[in-house]
């Protein structure tokens, strides 16, 4: 083998940056356009013609460029016989088809857009002939689907056109993926995605206990590609596509990857029961049922969409009899297909164009007035049908030769028989085309009066019917290529000879009875066509409709089914699974045996046990009546505050207790705007589910909590009770455990309630704009509320309090690091002590009179615990890194500061102002609701109906 | 220390109070303090991927106390990696907001979004697990914020799905995190590498439920099966260019279960027994099927891409699941892709709806201006999302299914990838047919419909044609999805270094614990 290839990936790239040219180009003009996009075709056909005569003698060009190694994916690429064939006839038919298309599409057509797609498509069909490396042949596989697609739903407005893009990708893409999974396989077999490699080991692969999967894979993808039964039903809905894409895909390209891909990998795969058992009969079933459909379709471009289907399926026989002489012919009626079907397809495409009909029933007669193009037809119609001194004789000659020789499951009748029958109807829809359409007497009712195209466009067509005729005249003309592309699929050293006469052989035989039978046909087409639409048929895309429109049915009634907003649903799932999952991975494992014998319980533990455990029962039991159960659940953080009295931590009950006032006074306050009951919403199972659901997961996590609470463990608290105060300067280990061993947390947590204030506020504004604000403004309030608001009482107590609370707030504050407290707590106790203003005189009255704006200190908060710790940085530090010292200010006793107090300081202001954001978002609320602002601080005539001294608000 | 290493944290966190408080009265102000601070942060992690991509584990022990008892973080390949991916996302979806004016429809969005950033970036770069659920809680609650912003009642009530199940999973890792504290004594998850691989199986069950509450929380956050009911109505629902920089919320999830399940709970731990692959591998699969079907079932265009974020989740967590370095190579580069992915989809669905009144029903409607430029972008974002070449999606995909190739789920895995792949082509295929396609057909007279770039004949409502900069971000994210594919060698290259680094224990452990020793002779 030699390498050489360099100009393999230039070859193949060319295309792809082609095609960004003709979208710009078309601004020149079409024809300018049209020219453009040919230039990038043209070159990389010269850069192949330089690579052949060293493909010609037999040598293998390679060219690799390494990609992603760790995947097996490169870009290599080489060229032998077969790739150059395929990628001779990909060039060649490209340029043909750009000729023809520049006279084919109309001036309302987007022509840049065309060629783009074109070229684009080009580009992928010409890396999977030449790629070496069976990913790289994916990535190209699946963009000939994809480019593709674009191409058959180019007229996007009509629905033909999307309908048969869509179905064209579902069908072929999907084959594509089955194809991934073929290709590692068999990649993984090999040890290699290398073509070169893998295409020497069909020994090892064949006998791989992986080969059946592979090879089903693998054909999926060739099969839907190449349009076999019964995944040929999108081939003929490609046919929405502007005539040049049909003649292009249909003829040269996109259906003949799969016969491509078969004959590729044919050392490797072919050769087994498995494989001829598959291809050739699947092959043989697609060539009659295409053929028989073929016959009775008025459309032209139907009927030749199912002799493409037909012809697609000879091939794939061919190939599944895995023998070197049926190879040959594959190979030979590969190139033979091509020059007949695609001038067919221009021809029908000028029919078309100029006619303004491809319907055959109001066609007939056209000879006379387009000569030029019934000529061609005729030469490439009767090679279609396989008459002699035409191309496609021979190759069906060829395989009728075969066809009479293999034996299917023992049977050596099923093959020849049906393989006449087969040649039969092609016969007979060949010569329909013919005399249909051009034959029998000028109409008069013509939807356009037709005459003979521009030179332009029917010059493609009759070069290549020249071709036909050439071939089948001298078909020792295409001997070369043939041998070396038979030579590279077969991997064997082959000498076919072609000729036109093989003497009188049953093949014979066979073509006579298929043309004498086929002219029978076609003379009793009416009564037969009158029987064939008599005669129930599936419909094939009415099926695939039916059936996509159930899938997505379907899975819309699954998606929609399991996602249908209920929380309680979603909660339900997550707790369950928590629960079971939870225990699978407990009974995992084993449980070291409890270390910690049970303590007495103390009459103390037990009250509280009993207050807590009846609260819970009773908040269960109250929770729709909301008010009630708030004050239970206020209950319950008391008692765990009180269990942490009990248990030597007070910071926490401190900590506890501030955050549990808090709360409850806020959730108080917001109750106020909400219904004061919880509506019954589900019936008694689920409640009775639910309730299982929740007794499981409490008793989960009861269970969870006794095993490590009986169980002795080691921490990394000794330490941080042995540096609290040598490291952080302070006794209070958990202060210091909060600023400064795991500052970081409390950082975090004191920005995650910064951030909630300000979501607060943001969802506020949002929810006041909306809706919700007119149903606020609606409802009236005033049944339920107080005569006096502000009682003077309150007032008064709450007035005397605040200076006392402040000043434990700061004293909290400054013992926080040596004894329980802290900028937590006391940013809580001082703001219990505003919120008791805010509840005893109003928010309004109280808002007039402080003048510190919450969004500031909250900002402030978090910038001065970030400046804290950025601080470090100035000293060379880790951020948050503490300093400490100690002063002596006269007559003050010598007192500690350190930075941890100034980041405590950010905790304090943070928290403060992020509760009275809160407070002041539901404030905002109530003034909606219509609540007056009072100008006194308290109301201090309760004989009144209306309050005094209160103004409207807003 | 490298103090640069805290920078993606300190960054926002410094920039975030001082927009909300100094400069939410003035738009232009924020949007300048916004896009410079994304900016720098985009420099900073370039400098720190550089930084972890010359080797090595780098330790910022913060308040100068050492591991286990003070917080660490810790850069390696992995969270400079992730860091770089947030921020580069965060630029696009930030450009974004600017252009089309996002921003201007609710109160706060560059703060939150400024928080939002410092609480993925912590998550990416802690050392500690609980510190990570401070972060979680961070960029909980900050993604709340951004989700409603704007308002709408289904948004709204979106929300409250999106944060009651959040909340719900924070209660479990608080749970989850008491657990793993008795039954190792640490939450340094260097140390808890140690202590837990100290554990024998005989002796393992708490520890075992502590790796399973983890395993639920983290996959509440990656959207798996069964808990992935609240992702789509929450994308869905949110703002498009917020939904877009979710795309990198669900990958905190996959990063927290790579991280703590591969380093702490890795499959060599005998107390673990390989426990969190053994159920995360059906879960990822469910979650695929789920996420294509709802893609083929979807009927509106924000759900059925916020249907194809699920099915690439459970793609993402099919190849994590296999806790090997090999399968997380896959699994990175996936993720990588499954972000930009994402956000491109979105932010074009956001350019898309917006120009139909809001609606984003599949439904046909007159083409919108410029409908050719949204239908080739959508194509785009179509394949790369789909997974079909020439994007990245494709060349993830082959890594997914190489990596589970001679594994005992190849057969389960390879079936849903590869038939998940055909649901979200034909999905895909569908709605932009829809969109883009059938909507031609409604222009009056085909001959009289104006070029996409000549002005809108009489139509007076047609909306305003997208700026270049709105339109700009979505064609980055897709730059990025190509970016992937011409670059996959040296990419790749890094994502395999990544993968090995994590695996490779002892580095991590010797990098953060190695100090303690000598503070502690």
């Amino acid at each position: 083998m030699n390498s050489g290839g360099g100009l393999l990936p230039i070859i193949a790239i060319l295309p792809f940056l082609g095609a960004l040219v003709p979208g710009v180009m078309i601004r020149a003009g079409r024809t300018a356009c049209a020219s453009f996009a040919a230039i990038p075709t043209l070159i990389a056909l010269v850069m192949l013609a330089t690579l052949a005569p060293d493909v010609m003698r037999g040598e293998v060009l390679q060219a690799e460029i390494s990609w992603i190694p760790q995947l097996g994916l490169s870009a290599s690429f080489f060229l032998d016989g077969l790739g150059l064939l395929f990628a001779g006839m990909i060039l060649g038919m490209g340029l043909l088809i750009t000729l023809y298309a520049r006279f084919y599409l109309s001036g309302e057509d987007p022509m840049g857009q065309f060629y783009t797609y074109l070229l684009l498509f080009q580009g992928a069909m010409l890396g999977i002939v030449i790629s070496d490396n069976i990913l790289l042949l994916l990535i190209f596989w699946e963009l000939t689907s994809l480019s593709s697609f674009l191409l058959i739903g180019y007229w996007k407005h009509l629905p033909e056109g999307r309908q048969g893009a869509r179905m064209a990708l579902a069908v072929t893409g999907g084959g594509g993926l089955a194809m991934i999974g073929g290709m590692l396989i068999l990649g993984n077999i090999a040890g290699s995605y290398q073509l070169t490699d893998i295409l020497e080991q069909g020994e090892a692969i064949r006998a791989s206990q992986w080969y059946l999967p592979a090879l089903i894979l693998i054909l999926l993808g060739a099969f839907t590609k190449s349009a076999q039964f019964p995944f040929h039903f999108w081939l003929p809905h490609a046919m929405a596509a502007p005539t040049p894409v049909s003649a292009y895909l249909h003829s040269a390209t996109m259906v003949k990857a799969g016969v491509f891909l078969m004959a590729r990998l044919w050392p490797v795969l072919a050769g087994t029961d498995a494989w001829f058992l598959i291809v050739a009969t699947t092959g043989l079933i697609t060539m009659v049922l295409g053929a028989v459909i073929a016959l009775f379709k008025d459309d032209l471009k139907a009927l030749l969409a199912f002799s493409t289907v037909s012809h697609l399926g000879l091939m794939t026989m061919l190939l599944g009899f895995g023998t070197r002489a049926a190879a040959i012919a594959a190979v030979f009626h590969i190139i033979n297909h091509l020059t007949f079907k695609a001038a067919l397809f221009m021809t029908a495409g000028i029919v078309d164009h100029e006619a303004h009909t491809r319907d055959i029933r109001r066609l007939g007669g056209l000879a006379r007035l387009m000569p030029f193009s019934a000529v061609i037809a005729t030469i490439t119609g009767l090679s279609m049908a396989g008459i002699p001194l035409f191309n496609g004789f021979l190759s069906k000659e060829m395989m009728l030769h075969e066809a009479a020789q293999t034996r299917w499951l023992d049977n050596p009748w099923v093959m020849p028989v049906l393989a006449t029958i087969g040649a039969l109807f092609s016969v007979a829809y060949s010569l329909r085309f013919i005399f249909h359409v051009f034959g029998g007497p000028p109409r008069a009712d013509y939807p356009s009066r037709p005459h003979d195209p521009p030179f332009g466009m029917y010059a493609a067509p009759a070069l290549l019917a020249l071709l036909v005729v050439l071939i089948g005249v001298m078909p020792h003309l295409a001997e070369p290529l043939v041998t070396i592309a038979a030579n590279a699929v077969t991997g064997a050293d082959l000498h076919p000879h072609l000729k036109l006469w093989h003497g009188v052989t049953p093949a014979l035989f066979m073509s006579m009875i298929a043309v004498a039978g086929g002219i029978v046909l076609l003379v009793l087409h009416k009564p037969l066509d009158r029987a064939w639409r008599a005669a129930p048929r599936p419909e094939a895309k009415a099926i695939f409709d039916a059936v996509l429109a159930r899938l997505v049915g379907a899975a819309q009634g699954l998606s929609a089914g399991l996602h249908n907003g209920a929380i309680s649903r979603y909660l339900a799932i997550f707790v369950a699974t928590t629960v079971a999952l939870g225990y699978a991975a407990f009974s995992g494992g084993g449980l070291a045996a409890s270390t910690r014998p049970m303590l007495p319980v103390p009459p103390v533990a037990l009250v509280g046990f009993v207050i807590l455990t009846l609260a819970t029962v009773l908040v269960v039991a109250n929770h729709r009546a909301r008010f009630k159960a708030l004050v239970l659940i206020g209950m319950i953080g008391l008692t765990v505050s009180g269990g942490f009295v009990y248990l030597s931590a007070p910071d926490l009950a401190l900590t506890q207790i501030a955050v549990e006032t808090v709360t409850i006074m806020l959730l108080l306050l917001a109750l106020h705007f909400m219904p004061k009951t919880t509506p019954v919403e589900s019936g008694a199972a689920l409640r009775l589910r639910d309730g299982a659901i929740a007794l499981a997961a409490g008793g989960a996590v009861a269970a969870l909590a006794l095993a490590f609470m009986t169980r002795e463990f080691s921490t990394i608290s000794d330490f941080h009770l042995a540096n609290a105060y040598k490291g952080g300067g302070g006794h209070n280990v958990v202060n210091v455990i909060l600023v400064d061993f795991r500052g970081y947390d409390t950082y975090g947590e004191i920005i995650v309630l910064g951030i909630a204030g300000l979501t607060i506020f943001a969802l506020l504004e949002a929810l006041l704009g909306g809706p919700a604000a007119r149903r606020l403004r609606n409802t009236d309030y005033s049944a339920n509320r107080s005569r006096d608001r502000h009682p003077m009482m309150m007032v008064v107590a709450t007035r005397a309090m605040m200076p006392i609370a402040i000043m434990v707030g700061i004293y909290i504050f400054l013992r926080g690091h040596n004894q329980p407290g802290g900028g937590f707590v006391a940013g809580l106790v001082i703001s219990i002590a505003l919120l008791m203003q805010y509840m005893a005189s109003g928010f309004g009255w109280t808002q007039e009179r402080q003048r510190v704006e919450y969004h500031a200190m909250i900002g402030l908060g978090v910038v001065v615990a970030g400046l804290t710790g950025i601080g470090a940085w100035l000293a060379g530090e880790p951020f948050l890194t503490s300093a400490f010292g100690y002063v002596h200010l006269p007559p003050v006793e010598e007192f500690e500061l350190a930075t941890a107090m100034l980041f405590d300081l950010g905790v304090f202001l943070t928290v403060l102002g992020g509760v009275m954001l809160m407070l002041y978002s539901l404030s905002r609320i109530s003034r909606y609701a219509g609540e007056p602002i009072n100008v006194q601080p308290m109301d201090f005539d309760p004989s009144q109906r209306e309050p005094a001294g209160t103004r409207e608000a807003e | 220390m490298n103090h640069w290493i805290i920078a993606p944290v300190v960054l926002p966190a410094m920039l975030a109070p001082l927009i909300a408080f100094v400069m939410r009265h003035d738009i232009t102000l924020a949007r300048a303090a916004s896009v410079t601070g994304t900016l720098a942060l985009g420099c900073i992690a370039v400098g720190l991927t550089v930084l972890a991509a010359g080797g090595g584990t780098h330790v910022y022990e913060l308040g100068d106390w050492p591991a286990p008892f003070g917080i660490v973080l810790v850069l390696d390949r992995l969270s400079a990696m992730m860091v770089l991916l947030t921020a580069a996302l965060a630029l696009i979806v930030l450009i974004h907001v600017i252009a089309t004016g996002w921003d201007n429809r609710g109160r706060h969005f560059h703060a939150l979004f400024q928080f939002q950033l410092m609480g993925i970036c912590g998550a990416f770069l802690t050392g500690d697990a609980f510190n990570l659920f401070v972060f979680f809680e961070v960029l909980l609650i900050a993604s709340y914020g951004l989700m409603i912003h704007g308002g709408g009642r289904i948004r709204l009530r979106a929300g409250l799905q999106y944060v009651v199940m959040n909340l719900a999973g924070s209660t479990l890792f608080l749970f989850a995190l008491g657990t793993l504290y008795a039954a190792t004594g640490t939450l340094n998850i260097a140390d808890l590498a140690v202590k837990v691989r100290e554990i024998p199986l005989d002796q393992a069950a708490l520890v075992r439920v502590a790796a399973m509450l983890l395993m639920i929380v983290f996959a509440i956050k990656a959207a798996l099966f069964p808990v992935q009911f609240w992702l789509p109505a929450t994308y869905a629902n949110a703002p498009a260019p917020v939904a877009a920089l979710f795309a990198i919320m669900t990958k905190v999830g996959a990063y927290a279960i790579l991280r703590v399940h591969a380093v702490v709970f890795g499959p060599d731990a005998p107390a673990i027994d390989g426990l969190p692959g053994t159920w995360l591998f059906p879960a990822a699969a469910v979650t695929l099927a789920l996420g294509t079907i709802g893609v083929l079932g979807a009927r509106r265009l924000m759900p059925l891409v916020a249907f194809s974020v699920v099915g690439s989740m459970g793609t993402l967590m099919l190849a994590i699941s296999l806790f090997t370095p090999h399968a997380t190579t896959a699994a990175l580069y996936y993720l990588v892709h499954s972000t930009f992915a994402a956000a491109a989809l979105f932010l074009l669905a956001d350019l898309v709806v917006s120009r139909r009144a809001g609606d984003d029903s599949l439904t046909v409607q007159r083409p919108t201006v410029q409908n050719g430029l949204f239908a080739a972008l959508f194509l785009a974002g179509a394949i790369g999302m789909a997974g079909m070449p020439p994007f990245s999606g494709f060349i993830g995909k082959l890594f997914v299914l190489d990596a589970l190739r001679d594994t005992p789920g190849m057969a389960l895995g390879w079936t849903v990838v590869l038939a998940g792949s055909l649901l979200s082509i034909v999905g895909f295929a569908r709605a932009g047919s829809v969109l883009f396609w059938k909507s031609t057909a409604l222009a009056p007279d085909p001959k009289e419909t104006p070029p996409p770039e000549d002005e809108p004949a009489e139509g007076a409502a047609m909306p305003a044609a997208a700026r270049p900069l709105a339109v700009a971000p979505t064609m980055a994210a897709l730059a990025a999805l190509g970016l992937l594919v011409a670059l996959a060698n040296p990419i790749t290259d890094y994502l395999e270094s990544t993968a090995n680094q994590l695996f490779a224990r002892g580095e991590y452990i010797a990098a953060v614990l190695g100090r303690t020793e000598e503070a502690e002779p």
